[in-house]
């Protein structure tokens, strides 16, 4: 409530409550590095399992299995249901009782399970921390992977927790009270990053 | 969802929501650890004026495994005994600082009271109240159905399917709340049962009631449920001259379940009277999912409590 | 017979002040006004001479009726003081407009014997708020087995004419037939609670549709139809009278319809709770509609409606049952049945049955004044509001429209099925033997 907005458009407040962050081009170029520097912090793409975290985690897993495979020279069509899956989480948060129920989702383990494998968490935003808490809490319960690491398309800042990701799409500078809001293709018909800010009175405006 | 009382309460979405859940669930269960935190700190009474082992005790592992604390509250030997009323026992919870009641009674109508007389705030569950209701015995069975009968569809409905149920329908209040969710869920039932068992005022039922359980059988189940029946009662009150006369035209004998198609599964809520409402070679058959039930029955209530206590009701009761 | 002169708290207190009723409309009827001096009315008609004192009372747009008699109450006392006792059961009597009321005798003890009766009559006597008429148990403790000395309590100070085992039937056929013989000598009378024992064991709630849905044990019509059949047949036999207690069924109606036909000696009661509630009330598991019999369905209802309208069914009686909190706030198949009645009962019959041009408000004087005082051969209660008639007078408003509130009632308990429903009418004055008894609604402390 502190903070000025980024932009200003008096005349059609909708809009100007909304702020383009990356565009598709600039989230597959965030995908692509993502997916070379998983490969390139050392661990062999047989190794590795990168367990996406619902909902948009998911497809961000699949994406970045998908430039992986394709980075080691994997066939087109090669199976790579050994390489992503999905973890949810729902039952591991700490925040059930002061939120509506979520549905849960379903959580897909490749088949030879996670032990001794590196274990790649994918989530599309990064903000307490609380949703990774939940995720290893949910790891915990799977498995023992030799390492657990974390990737995500946007970080925000505002940490709760002692958390920190290894790969970041793009750092963000937020406010508490703006929202990030991601949006991908799979799940929402198209790929963007919106910061979107409360609709402050105008009274408060001009405290800044 | 605030209670879980009557399967009347919910909407086809709302218990496609909790299967689903249970499903999850389910999966969880198959984990290395099956201990889910969801629900720490949170303490679920199990409050049963009525005996009833099997049933407490699927509860009880369904809250401790989502990490609830768990009081039984049993009518042996406690205060329930002694003639202590519904209304007090809710005082009590009340002030001890339950956060979910699951409530059996032989009393038709309880786990509403407690929901709707104002003693008490929490959830209630209904484990079972008289011949009223038993609706988390209707969802396992739903559950433990639509795995068998449309497996890999997690938001799939029984659309299409045909179910017979066999037995006591007067006093069942396993089929009242099958009859309700199972055609909620899209399913056809029908209902088989000597006429005296079958209440008067059950025609408006949105199901078939037969008196003839080859008839039924004969019209292509996709599964058939055998409900308990409890013989002292029956003999004694007159509903049938004998057990011999009621389990040859209404027990499932090898030879019924014989003419069954082959896909067809058959589900019993327990107890059972092996050799009289069901052979003991047809409970033992591989079409008998009878001890599949009994798992479904944990996924279950885990989601049952989940969707009542994973938000803050109390909470969001307070602002409305 | 009972008359004012033993009647000694009354005599005793000085006469009240002459009343005249002004404006309002006997009956429904044309405007008149009443003059009620010493405890009679002394003269009806207008512009009345009227003595110096003369307490005026505007009643303009009001119905004046013969003061209420209800032939089926529970006052509960002795015994059940916790839920009802005869001073405030006789007060929530006068708050419905009622000048009379039978005692029903399922008290502990049994209203069995004239020490009993003689008791109860005294009580009410004493609470002076309307008469009180025990009515005496036809068997020993309502069990069943022999007849209790109806002779005795009709011979007694109480001069019981109405006998009743009510709360349970008299169902062994010989007993019913030795009772409805019996009481011939002395122009007695059998309320028969017509329920058949076996036929409702464990009964709950009517059973039909609804009883199926909520499997709460039924409560058939049959259990009702098949006794009052046997009893009409049986008091054509033996040529007695019979009164049958709160008719609930379709079936019921047409029973009495037919034996009336045949000139049989029955009369027949509904209770204004069976003129409105159905089973659908049920649904809620809230024990306040709980009763015996039991609430049935729309069509039960709209027969019995019927019936009081083409005079089959001869009078309304409250069937009033208290109950304290306790008794009803639990699971319904352990919870009391029963709920009271007279301080909603004409409201009730307004509602259901004058404001839908089914009875004249001449017809109400009948079904809840004349006619009950008749059957409970009453000669001082029921009587026309003419000159010389006992001074037992009600003005009612049929006007304000209220929302129910069992906390404003009278009665020690609260167990009305009507709180917060909108009832028509109000009580504007209960006059017993010339004295106000109840003002706008109010009792009038003494």
């Amino acid at each position: 409530m502190t903070e000025r907005p980024l932009t200003s458009d008096p005349a059609s407040p909708e809009r100007a409550d909304s702020s383009r962050v990356l565009g598709p081009e600039e989230i597959r170029r965030a995908l692509t590095r993502i997916a070379h520097e998983i490969l390139e912090s050392g661990h062999g793409a047989e190794d590795l399992v990168l367990l996406g975290i619902p909902h948009r985690g998911v497809p961000l897993a699949r994406r970045l299995a998908e430039l992986i495979a394709r980075a080691e020279g994997l066939p087109e069509d090669a199976d790579l249901s050994e390489l992503y899956g999905a973890l949810d989480i729902t039952m591991y948060r700490d925040d059930l009782r002061s939120n509506p129920t979520r549905a849960p989702s379903p959580t897909l383990i490749p088949r030879s399970g996670i032990d001794g494998r590196t274990v790649v968490l994918i989530d599309d935003v990064l903000f307490s921390g609380r949703t990774v808490r939940a995720a290893l809490d949910a790891l915990g319960a799977i498995g023992r992977p030799a390492a657990v690491r974390l990737a995500v398309l946007v970080d925000r800042g505002h940490r709760e927790l002692p958390i920190r990701a290894d790969h970041v799409g793009k750092n963000l500078p937020t406010s508490r009270t703006e929202r990030v809001h991601v949006q991908l293709a799979e799940t929402d018909g198209q790929d963007a990053v919106d910061i979107v800010r409360p609709t402050a009175p105008a009274t408060e405006g001009g405290r800044a | 969802m605030r209670h879980f009382i009557s399967i009347a309460d919910l909407t086809r979405g709302e218990a496609l929501s909790v299967l689903a859940t249970a499903e999850h669930m389910a999966d969880t269960q198959s984990r290395a650890i099956r201990k889910l935190p969801t629900l720490v700190g949170a303490t679920v009474v199990n409050l049963f004026f009525e005996d009833s082992t099997r049933t407490r005790i699927s509860f009880e592992a369904a809250a401790k495994r989502l990490s609830a604390d768990v009081i039984n509250f049993s009518a042996k030997g406690s205060s329930l005994s002694k003639g202590e009323s519904l209304k007090d026992t809710a005082l009590t919870l009340q002030a001890m600082g339950a956060d979910a009641v699951v409530v059996r009674s032989g009393s038709s109508g309880a786990a509403h009271l407690l929901a709707h007389a104002g003693w008490i705030d929490q959830p209630i569950v209904n484990a079972g109240d008289g011949a009223h209701e038993h609706p988390t015995q209707a969802m396992l069975d739903a559950f433990t159905l639509r795995r068998h009968l449309r497996p890999g569809d997690p938001r799939a409905g029984l659309d299409g399917l045909h179910v017979v149920i066999v037995g006591d329908l007067l006093h069942s209040r396993v089929a009242r709340s099958n009859v309700l969710l199972l055609t909620l869920l899209g399913a056809r039932v029908t209902l088989v049962a000597p006429p005296a068992l079958v209440p008067v005022g059950a025609s408006a039922w949105p199901c078939t009631i037969s008196y003839d359980l080859d008839e039924a059988l004969a019209d292509s189940p996709d599964a058939v449920m055998m409900l308990r029946v409890q013989r002292e009662r029956m003999v004694g009150g007159g509903f049938f001259p004998t057990e011999g006369e009621y389990s040859r035209r209404y027990g499932l004998t090898i030879a019924r379940a014989a003419r069954l198609p082959e896909h067809a599964i058959i589900l019993h809520p327990g107890p059972m009277n092996r050799g009289f409402e069901i052979a003991g070679a047809v409970a033992d058959s591989p079409r008998s999912v009878i001890v599949e039930q009994v798992a479904s029955g944990v996924f279950v209530r885990m989601a049952v409590l989940y969707h009542l206590l994973a938000t803050d009701a109390r909470e969001a009761h307070r602002e409305n | 017979m009972r008359t004012e002169t033993t009647d000694d708290t009354v005599s005793a207190s000085a006469d009240p002040a002459p009343l005249l009723i002004r404006g309002g409309r006997p009956y429904g009827e044309d405007v008149q006004d009443l003059l009620l001096v010493g405890g009679r009315i002394q003269s009806v008609g207008a512009d009345l001479e009227i003595p110096e004192g003369t307490e005026i009372i505007d009643a303009e747009d009001c119905i004046v009726l013969p003061g209420l008699v209800d032939l089926h109450t529970h006052l509960r006392e002795p015994g059940g003081e916790e839920a009802e006792t005869v001073e405030t059961g006789t007060r929530a009597a006068a708050r419905g407009g009622f000048t009379a009321v039978h005692a029903m005798a399922n008290t502990t003890p049994v209203a069995d014997s004239a020490g009993v009766v003689e008791q109860v009559a005294r009580r009410g006597d004493s609470a002076g708020w309307c008469t009180v008429r025990p009515v005496g148990a036809v068997t020993v403790g309502l069990a069943g087995e022999r007849l209790a000395e109806l002779d005795a309590m009709a011979n007694s100070r109480a001069q019981v004419r109405v006998f009743s085992d009510d709360g349970k039937c008299v169902h062994d056929p010989v007993l019913m037939r030795r009772a409805l013989e019996y009481v011939k000598s002395f122009d007695g009378v059998i309320a028969q609670h017509a329920q058949d024992p076996r036929l409702t064991e464990g009964a709950q709630m009517h059973e039909g549709v609804v009883s199926a849905e909520l499997g709460l044990t039924g409560w058939p019509a049959v259990a009702e139809e098949s006794i009052i059949a046997r009893d009409v047949l049986l008091a054509q036999h033996v040529g007695s009278r019979l009164h049958v207690c709160h008719l609930s069924t379709a079936g019921s109606v047409d029973i009495i319809r037919w034996a009336k036909q045949r000139g049989i000696a029955v009369t027949a009661e509904v209770t204004p709770h069976h003129l409105l509630l159905t089973d659908e009330n049920v649904r809620q598991f809230d024990a306040v509609f709980k009763v015996n019999p039991p609430l049935r369905t729309a069509a039960d209802v709209e027969a019995v409606r019927e019936g009081l309208a083409d005079g089959t069914i001869d009078i309304v009686a409250t069937d009033h049952a208290p109950h304290p909190r306790d008794a009803k706030d639990r699971e319904w198949d352990q919870a009391a049945m029963g709920m009271t009645g007279l301080e909603t009962a004409l409201s009730l019959v307004q509602l259901t049955m004058v404001d839908e041009d089914r009875l004249t408000w001449r017809d109400v004087a009948r079904v809840l004044s004349e006619t009950p005082a008749e059957i409970g051969r009453d000669l001082e209660q029921g009587r026309p509001l003419a000159p010389g008639s006992p001074a037992h007078v009600l003005v009612w408003d049929p006007r304000p429209v209220r929302v129910a509130d069992p906390a404003e009632h009278a009665s020690l308990s609260q167990n009305s099925p009507f709180a917060g429903l909108e009832l028509p009418g109000t009580n504007r004055l209960t006059v017993l033997g010339g004295r106000p008894t109840v003002r706008d609604g109010r009792v009038v402390q003494r």
